[in-house]
C-alpha cells in the first residue's frame, strides 16, 4: 500500500455502519407483511413468557426465599433479559448465522479482501430490525415494574440518577460479553466446517443468564455458579445491570461491588479472548473452493 | 406391502447416518432442565418447606398438585412425551413440496402422500429412539430420585404407552394438515411460528397446565393441544384420577379422528385445487 492511498483506505466505520443499517432496513421493508409478522411473533413469545412468571408470582413471593426478587423487581430483571436479548439477536444473530454459511461457501475470501476490519465487517452487516421489537417490548415491562416498584406500599424504591447511569453501562457490558461470546462460537464453525448447533448451543447457554444468580448457590449448583461467573460470565450479563436498578445501590455488600467490578473486567477480557480467537480461526481457514 | 417395508427400511437406513451427532444433541437438549431444577427449587422454597421431613407435621408446598421433585419429573417425562409429539419441519416440508411442484409425483404414482409421510416420519422416529434411547436411559438414571412414587402400576404404564402413541398421531395429522394450508397460502412460514408459540404454551411443554388460573385452564383442557405434552407426563406422574382415565383417552382417540379426518379432507379438498405446470 502507498502512502498516498493510506489516507483514503482508512474507511469511516461508522458511515459504513449506518449504510448497513439502511439496507438492512430497506430489505426489510421490502416485505413488510414478513416483517410485520416477525414482531407479533416475538412479541406473542414475550406475552408467553411474561404470563408464566405472573402465573410463579401467583403462588409465590419472590423467587429464591430472601433473595429480595419480588414481583416487581424480577419483571425489572425480565426486562434487562429482554434489552440485552433483543440487542444481540438484532445486530448480531443474523451476521453469525451468515458467518458460518460464508465459511461453507466460500464466500468468506470476499469478506478478506475489502479494505475494513474482517470482524467488523462479519459482525454487523445484517441488522434483524423485527429483533427490536422485543426491545420495545422490554421497554414496556420495565415501564410497568419500575411504576409497581414506585408506588407500591410496602417497601418502594424508585432507582438514583447514578444507578441508572450504571446500568446502562452494565447493559453495554452485557451485550458486549454476549457479543464476544457468539464470536468466539461461530469462529469455530471455521474448524468445524459447518456450524448448525450454533444456534441451539447459544440457547442452552443463554438458558443460564436468565434467571438470578443466587439460585444457583446452592449445594450442586455452586460449581455452575462458578463457572458461568469467572470462566463464561454469562451469568454476570442481566445479574449485573438488573441488581443495579431493582436494588437500591446503597447499602451493598463489598462482595457486591466486587462482582460489578469483576462484570467490568470480565467484558474487557472476552472482547480481548474473541478477538484472538477470530484472529486464530481467520489464519486457519482455507477457502472453500480452492 | 413389501412397498411400505422398502420405504421404512430406506429411511431408517437414512436416519442413522448421523447417529453421533444425534446422540450429543439429545443430551444437550436436557441442559435447560438444570435451570429448571434450579428455578423450582427457588419458588418452592419462598413459599415454604421444599421436602417434608419424614416423620414431621410440616408438609411440603405443592403447585398446581405438583410438589418440587413431582415437578422436575413432569418436566423429564415431557421430553418422552415430546419425543413422540413432535414433528420437525413436517408441515413445512409439506408447504415447500406444494410450492415447488414436487406433490405431483404423489398423483402421478401409486403411493398416497400422506401415508408416505407417516411412514417417514415412523421410521425418523424409530431411528430417533434407537439412538435416544442411551442418553434419555442416562439421564432418567441420573435423575431418578425426583421420581418419588418409583414406577407407576402396570395400568398406568400401558395408559401412557397408549397416550405417547396417540400423542404421536395426534401431533402428525395435525402439522400435515396444517401443512395442507398451504394449497391456498403458499408461504405458511410465518403461520407455523406462531402455531408452535402457541403448542409449546398451550400443550404444557412450558409449565404443568394444572398451574394455570381455573378458568383458563378448563378451556385450555378442552384443546387438543394438551395430547402433545402434558396429557402423557399427568398419567404417568398418577395426576388423573383412575375413574378418569378410560373417558379421557376416548376424548383423546376422538381428537384423534378428528385430525385424521380434516387432514384427509385438507388434502382431497387441495389436491382439486392444484394446479401443477411445467415439467
Amino acid at each position: 500500500m502507498n502512502a498516498t492511498s493510506t489516507e483514503s483506505a482508512r474507511p469511516n466505520y461508522w458511515k459504513v455502519f449506518l449504510t448497513f443499517a439502511r439496507n438492512s432496513l430497506v430489505r426489510d421493508m421490502t416485505f413488510r407483511v414478513n416483517f410485520f409478522l416477525q414482531c407479533i411473533s416475538s412479541v406473542g413469545w414475550t406475552l408467553m413468557n411474561v404470563g408464566f412468571y405472573l402465573i410463579i408470582f401467583q403462588y409465590a413471593d419472590t423467587i429464591g426465599e430472601g433473595s429480595g426478587w419480588d414481583r416487581d423487581r424480577f419483571f425489572l430483571f425480565i426486562a434487562t433479559t429482554w434489552f440485552i436479548n433483543s440487542l444481540v439477536q438484532a445486530f448480531f444473530m443474523p451476521n453469525a448465522q451468515e458467518f458460518s454459511e460464508l465459511i461453507r461457501t466460500g464466500g468468506l475470501d470476499f469478506a478478506l479482501l475489502k479494505p475494513i476490519d474482517t470482524q467488523f465487517l462479519i459482525s454487523f452487516r445484517r441488522i434483524d430490525w423485527s429483533a427490536l421489537s422485543n426491545f420495545l417490548a422490554g421497554v414496556v415491562i420495565a415501564s410497568v415494574s419500575l411504576h409497581g416498584l414506585a408506588t407500591r406500599e410496602t417497601d418502594p424504591m424508585i432507582p438514583s440518577f447514578s444507578a441508572v447511569v450504571l446500568y446502562l453501562v452494565f447493559v453495554a457490558c452485557g451485550v458486549t460479553i454476549m457479543y464476544s461470546l457468539m464470536i468466539c462460537l461461530s469462529a469455530t464453525s471455521i474448524w468445524l466446517g459447518r456450524n448448525q448447533t450454533l444456534y441451539n448451543f447459544w440457547f442452552y447457554i443463554t438458558n443460564f443468564s436468565r434467571y438470578p444468580m443466587e439460585i444457583y448457590n446452592r449445594g450442586l449448583g455452586k460449581p455452575l455458579y462458578g463457572f458461568f461467573t469467572f470462566v463464561i460470565p454469562v451469568l454476570l450479563v442481566v445479574n449485573v445491570p438488573a441488581r443495579l436498578i431493582a436494588k437500591p445501590i446503597n447499602p451493598r455488600t463489598g462482595e457486591e461491588w466486587m462482582l460489578v467490578c469483576w462484570a467490568f473486567v470480565a467484558t474487557g477480557l472476552s472482547v480481548c479472548v474473541s478477538r484472538w480467537v477470530f484472529g486464530r480461526a481467520l489464519s486457519s481457514y482455507r477457502s472453500a473452493s480452492s | 406391502m413389501s412397498l411400505w417395508w422398502t420405504i421404512l427400511q430406506t429411511a431408517l437406513e437414512e436416519r442413522l447416518v448421523y447417529r453421533g451427532d444425534f446422540a450429543l444433541g439429545t443430551l444437550m437438549r436436557f441442559l435447560p432442565i438444570i435451570t429448571q431444577i434450579f428455578l423450582w427449587y427457588a419458588i418452592f422454597d419462598s413459599i415454604g418447606t421444599v421436602e417434608a421431613k419424614p416423620g414431621s407435621d410440616i408438609k411440603a408446598v405443592q403447585i398446581g398438585g405438583f410438589g418440587f421433585r413431582e415437578m422436575v419429573a413432569y418436566y423429564l417425562v415431557t421430553m418422552i412425551a415430546r419425543a413422540f409429539s413432535s414433528m420437525p419441519g413436517l408441515a413445512s416440508g409439506i408447504a415447500l413440496q406444494i410450492r415447488d411442484g414436487e406433490i405431483k409425483r404423489y398423483l402421478i404414482q401409486p403411493i398416497d402422500l400422506i401415508g408416505f409421510l407417516l411412514l417417514n416420519r415412523i421410521a425418523h422416529k424409530l431411528a430417533y429412539y434407537a439412538v435416544a434411547i442411551a442418553p434419555f436411559a442416562f439421564v432418567f438414571f441420573l435423575c431418578r430420585h425426583y421420581f418419588v412414587d418409583g414406577w407407576p402400576p402396570p395400568h398406568v404404564l400401558v395408559a401412557f404407552t397408549a397416550s405417547l402413541v396417540m400423542g404421536f398421531l395426534i401431533g402428525f395429522f395435525l402439522e400435515a394438515a396444517i401443512g395442507m394450508i398451504g394449497f391456498w397460502f403458499l408461504e405458511v412460514s410465518s403461520l407455523l411460528f406462531v402455531y408452535m408459540l402457541f403448542s409449546f404454551f398451550l400443550s404444557g411443554h412450558m409449565f404443568p397446565l394444572s398451574l394455570l388460573p381455573d378458568g383458563i385452564e378448563t378451556f385450555v383442557n378442552f384443546l387438543p393441544f394438551k395430547y402433545l405434552a402434558y396429557f402423557p407426563a399427568a398419567i404417568f406422574l398418577g395426576k388423573i384420577p383412575a375413574e378418569d382415565l378410560p373417558l379421557e383417552m376416548a376424548i383423546e382417540a376422538l381428537w384423534l379422528a378428528f385430525f385424521i379426518i380434516v387432514c384427509r379432507i385438507a388434502y382431497a379438498r387441495g389436491v382439486n385445487r392444484y394446479s401443477g405446470y411445467g415439467g
